[in-house]
């Protein structure tokens, strides 16, 4: 709020002006958690009082009830380490070979020019399509699960990163040049420090399509994970455990995301 | 009055190719640039004015003749030329100091005494404060300074600028002008300045080439010699002389709005 002794030199309109702005991105975030907390309030109250069927669409005390058991039975943490370190390793190589790729298709743009129609038909190809594929040659395990997270984010990587360093001003590259630079220090001095932006958003991306590849990949292999709690819980008709499941899922979903922003800050700290 | 050439060009031209056809960008021009001189080149837009800059700097290779830069032919880049593009290119990642250093970086001759060095002039030049600044933090004028002390801390013989001041404001522009060629003649640099800007070019240097239309030649060269009380660009433009020089160089180029 505003202080008068730490703002000495504000008016008293300006001071306004700024109370206005607080006020309103105070009612944005209330209003945000006031329809989280209805929507809970009225989903428990409407399964309570048997309006709808909590054993077709669970309710939130069930969920609550469904995460100490799975708790108490010491199998939660389990599954969920297994899918976030599926999750991570997997967005974590998929970002690096595709921006390793993208690195050499730049150097080379025959490379380049060759590979473009195989990442146009390998972009629109539905990656889990080639899920059963991955799991006759790799075997159904936590290698098969990564495997799928690299692929799904992979080529987006390539092309994202691609097209960054494509955008690159060529007068900056020319400004090295002038001063005699190698094609490796241009790209050491230009291209990848200014496309440090353009690699955090294709980790924020792959974020979300890695995720996409372990719930797919333990949907197919169904060992362990959040993935298969989902499809398990799907078959026996146990919907507690497949909500419990999908809540968890986008709590971790959202950790990472805050975390690829936390490194956004960290790396990009000129434009602080 | 003899002093030695840095720059000559001899009978240089070049052609560049594309699929639709041949580009004759170049043809057959001749001339020679003597030490601590100011050459103004100006010609119709699309010319080839910043061909012959790239040509000079070593970044293409002319079609025909050769160039030579302090008396050797001019092979690739060199250290010898310092070369400074319309816009000021400041990486926005590096702060004002690690900008200025990056000639040095690149010839791996960054040390102690060269980042000195680079210190000193960033004083010298009133950006001694801003040098851990972030490009963004600075106005445009003390960026195209700070560009200029990045071109000059490698210490080039010549100094080849591309419109360098086409992407300030007029004002800003002015007071640049003035600032960089009372650097430049301070330093004791060849300069060759690229631009549009008759009044630039007549109030800065000792000698103005006009160039034809592409392919282009040299049409005239102007050796330019003002009545001003002082050897400044913006006392230059109060000469007596200035108007002259600029009527005969506007008829030369012979603008045509089409």
């Amino acid at each position: 709020m505003y202080n008068k002794n730490n703002h000495k030199a504000v008016s008293k309109e300006h001071a306004e002006y700024i109370a206005k702005i607080k006020k309103r991105k105070l009612l944005i975030r209330l209003t945000q958690i006031s329809i989280l907390i209805i929507f809970i309030a009225l989903w428990e109250l409407t399964a309570r009082l048997k309006i709808i069927d909590a054993f077709i669409t669970s309710q939130p005390s069930r969920i609550i009830n469904t995460l100490i058991s799975l708790h108490e039975e010491g199998t939660l943490w389990m599954h969920i380490s297994i899918s976030i370190l599926e999750t991570i390793v997997g967005f974590i190589l998929g970002t690096a070979f595709g921006t390793a790729i993208a690195i050499i298709l730049w150097w080379s743009d025959f490379a380049a020019k060759v590979a473009d129609p195989y990442l146009v038909v390998l972009n629109s190809l539905p990656k889990v399509a080639l899920g059963p594929i991955i799991i006759v040659w790799i075997g159904a395990g936590p290698f098969a699960i990564i495997t799928m997270a690299l692929l799904v984010s992979l080529i987006v990587t390539i092309i994202t990163v691609l097209n960054g360093f494509l955008e690159i001003n060529p007068d900056k590259i020319k400004l090295l040049q002038t001063f005699g630079a190698t094609k490796l220090q241009i790209l050491k001095k230009v291209i990848l420090p200014a496309s440090i932006p353009t690699i955090i958003s294709a980790l924020k991306i792959n974020v979300g399509m890695s995720w996409v590849g372990v719930v797919v990949g333990e949907f197919l292999v169904s060992k362990a994970g959040l993935g298969h709690l989902i499809v398990y819980g799907g078959q026996v008709f146990k919907l507690d455990l497949v909500m419990t499941s999908i809540f968890i899922l986008s709590i971790a979903a959202v950790l990472m995301y805050q975390f690829t922003a936390w490194l956004e800050k960290k790396l990009i700290k000129w434009q602080n | 009055m003899n002093k030695k050439d840095m720059v000559s060009l001899k009978n240089v031209s070049l052609k560049y190719y594309t699929l639709e056809g041949e580009t004759h960008a170049v043809n057959d021009i001749s001339f020679s640039v003597k030490q601590g001189e100011f050459i103004g080149i100006v010609g119709p837009s699309g010319c080839g004015k910043t061909t012959i800059l790239s040509l000079i700097a070593g970044l293409i290779k002319p079609t025909k003749g050769e160039i030579l830069v302090d008396g050797k032919k001019v092979e690739g880049p060199s250290t010898d030329v310092g070369y400074m593009l319309q816009q000021d290119h400041l990486f926005e990642w590096r702060t004002i100091m690690q900008n200025a250093l990056l000639g040095l970086e690149i010839h791996g001759k960054t040390n102690r005494e060269t980042k000195e060095k680079v210190e000193r002039l960033l004083e010298t030049y009133g950006l001694g404060e801003f040098k851990n600044h972030y490009p963004d933090q600075l106005s445009g004028g003390m960026r195209q300074r700070a560009a200029l002390i990045r071109t000059l801390a490698v210490d080039p013989k010549i100094l080849l600028l591309d419109e360098p001041f086409s992407a300030l404001d007029y004002q800003t522009r002015l007071a640049m002008s003035d600032e960089v060629s009372t650097i430049i003649r301070k330093e004791g640099k060849t300069a060759l300045l690229v631009t549009h800007d008759i009044s630039e070019a007549i109030s800065m240097s000792d000698r103005v080439i006009v160039l034809s239309k592409r392919p282009a030649t040299i049409k005239s060269i102007h050796e330019i010699q003002l009545t001003s009380e002082r050897d400044n660009p913006i006392s230059r433009r109060q000469a007596p002389e200035f108007r002259q020089y600029f009527n005969t160089i506007w008829k030369e180029l012979d603008v045509h709005v089409q």
